[in-house]
């Protein structure tokens, strides 16, 4: 039978299956699974409604960065500040409502502070074409070292007037017993997915990510997205820090160090390509879960706390393992 | 009436004189070819027609009308595409994100518009059909043949009504059978109206499907012929200086 040029058109080369099998994210998700269900097997601690409950606070934490990040890594940069802005912010928040202020002006001042240097990043980035890891680099440290300068070096746990409502948007769980910091979490997640996928910026993102020569000649404001992207993710780096004021009821200086390395993991292991031009908002929260499930599982089966950098090192080596693999097959 | 008419163009650069007192004419539903050596100034010329660069001297009118553009999406508006030697796509978007790259087609209302998946693939699959070229809207670039990428980067030109269509090196680097892809496509927007400029190093390629010859060497226009009565042999001369110029 024949075959017409426009039947050859509309034809849908993969089918669903192939695609589910070509995805990274989709083995994570079974290797997250298969993970679990060993663990509930082996150990008796495991499958604890208080282990459940811990393991996915800390996961979300992760994740909300991951979201974040996510847009970035797609934009082919990096974010190493993360962590020290997740600090930062925190730091903002606590001292302002330290100093009396209520919740709201808190808030807006850590979210403020977030943006900025977000902005700062962005525009030194996109504009003065520094390359993004020693900008971030730089912001790693100096951000910690303001809320440092913020706080004096104390830890924070007074709170002034505001100090429950504070409590309560970070500990609480107002819908259906799910823990608040999980709702901000699944909130943000469909927020970055619609995001990534419906929106002309999602799509110029990845344009961006794909080939940023050809996306500034096809007339995508390129510098202002890459500007953006920054933006997001200290932003999402404060409203996680934000978040985790109001969970531990104390901010240190030493919040969130160490973070980036497990952020940028969480993307990795979940499907991002630190190339540039793919990753998903599902990939960065599985990705978190993988590396949680992971460090929680070395702490049950008794396994010296010492060898966890080792293992997230190396699912890190491993998720980009198979993503060469993958593309030695392509290539011939 | 010419669809586009440069007068007089000239461009430097500090002290280099890259283009010098060029002069020509563009037809509706003509295809001509500019030739020349490496930096004889084809590229500087083709990059003021596409508003990357403005002219230092000279003239340019867009079917009467004067021409002024201060960058390239100026060019866009006014009916001038640009297909980019490197082609311009990216490899990890599908076909139709690529035509739509820049302009991409929303629905839904205010703030709550999203890209419309549906008339993207739709249209970008007409426009394939109509360049007879077997490429699939929903396949990823990275996967593709270099005369389907071709075919992505041609369709972009033919998303809005182009009056001209400046091709830089199409022809560069591609298979022999992609080749003869190419020039079809290049007669698919002549028999459309549309005023095609190619620029190549390849002979074989002006003479099969340009109908007139633009030569340029260092800044300067050496001969502007019909094809039929010109050889290869003679614009081989213009080139490299064997001949001086030909009326």
């Amino acid at each position: 039978m024949a075959v017409t040029l426009d039947q050859t058109i509309a034809q849908k080369q993969h089918t669903f299956l192939s695609r589910l099998f070509a995805n990274q994210t989709f083995w994570v998700v079974i290797a997250v699974i298969l993970a679990c269900l060993f663990l509930s097997v082996a150990t008796d601690s495991f499958a604890t409604s208080k282990n459940l409950f811990n393991i996915t606070r800390n996961v979300t934490f992760t994740a909300i960065v991951a979201l974040g990040m996510t847009f970035v890594i797609i934009t082919g940069g990096i974010d190493l500040s993360v962590g020290s802005v997740l600090c930062l912010s925190s730091m903002v928040l606590a001292v302002t409502m330290h100093a009396g202020y209520s919740i709201e002006v808190g808030i807006l001042a850590s979210i403020a502070t977030a943006l900025v240097v977000g902005a700062f990043n962005g525009v030194l980035i996109a504009y003065l074409g520094f390359p993004p890891f020693v900008v971030t680099l730089g912001m790693l440290s100096v951000a910690r070292s303001l809320a440092m300068v913020a706080s004096n070096n104390t830890v924070v746990f007074q709170f002034g007037p505001d100090h429950q409502k504070l409590l309560a948007l970070g500990g609480g769980a107002w819908v259906f017993g799910i823990a608040n910091p999980v709702l901000y979490m699944i909130i943000l997640a469909l927020i970055t997915g619609f995001i990534l996928r419906w929106t002309k910026f999602g799509r110029h993102i990845f344009a961006i990510g794909g080939n940023e020569h050809a996306a500034t000649l096809t007339g995508v404001p390129v510098k202002q997205i890459k500007v953006a992207v920054y933006m997001i993710s200290a932003l999402s780096a404060g409203l996680a820090g934000i978040i985790q004021t109001g969970w531990l009821g104390a901010v240190t200086t030493n919040l969130g160090n160490g973070m980036e390395l497990q952020v940028i993991a969480a993307t990795v292991i979940g499907g991002a390509n630190l190339a540039g031009g793919v990753g998903t908002a599902l990939g960065a929260i599985v990705g978190a879960a993988l590396i949680e499930v992971i460090r929680n599982s070395l702490g049950l089966l008794g396994i010296n706390a010492f060898w966890q950098g080792t293992f997230i090192g190396g699912a890190i080596i491993l998720a980009v393992l198979f993503d060469r693999i993958r593309n030695f097959r392509r290539s011939d | 009436m010419s669809v586009l008419e440069l007068a007089n163009i000239s461009k430097h650069f500090g002290a280099i004189q890259a283009v010098n007192d060029v002069s020509f004419s563009l037809e509706a539903g003509e295809v001509v070819g500019l030739m020349g050596d490496n930096g004889a100034g084809k590229s500087t010329l083709v990059k003021m027609i596409a508003g990357n660069f403005r002219p230092s001297h000279g003239t340019m009118h867009l079917e009467g009308k004067e021409l002024v553009m201060h960058k390239p999406d100026d060019a866009r508006q006014h009916g001038i595409e640009i297909v980019h030697q490197d082609l311009a796509l990216c490899n990890n978007l599908t076909a139709a994100a690529n035509v739509y790259l820049g302009r991409e087609l929303r629905k839904g209302v205010g703030p709550f518009r999203v890209l419309d998946y549906g008339a993207m693939y739709k249209r970008a699959g007409q426009l394939f059909a109509e360049l007879k070229s077997e490429t699939r809207p929903r396949d990823l670039v990275k996967q593709m043949s270099g005369g389907q990428r071709q075919a992505v980067a041609i369709a972009r030109t033919m998303l809005s009504q182009a009056k001209i269509v400046l091709m830089d090196e199409p022809t560069a680097a591609i298979s022999v059978r992609q080749v003869a892809e190419v020039l079809n496509l290049i007669r698919h927007l002549r028999d459309q109206g549309i005023a095609v400029v190619l620029i190549s190093h390849r002979m074989p390629d002006v003479f099969d499907v340009a109908d007139r010859v633009i030569v340029m060497r260092r800044g300067r226009k050496v001969a502007d012929k019909r094809i039929a009565s010109s050889s290869p042999e003679e614009v081989t001369g213009l080139i490299t200086g064997a001949i001086e110029q030909v009326a």
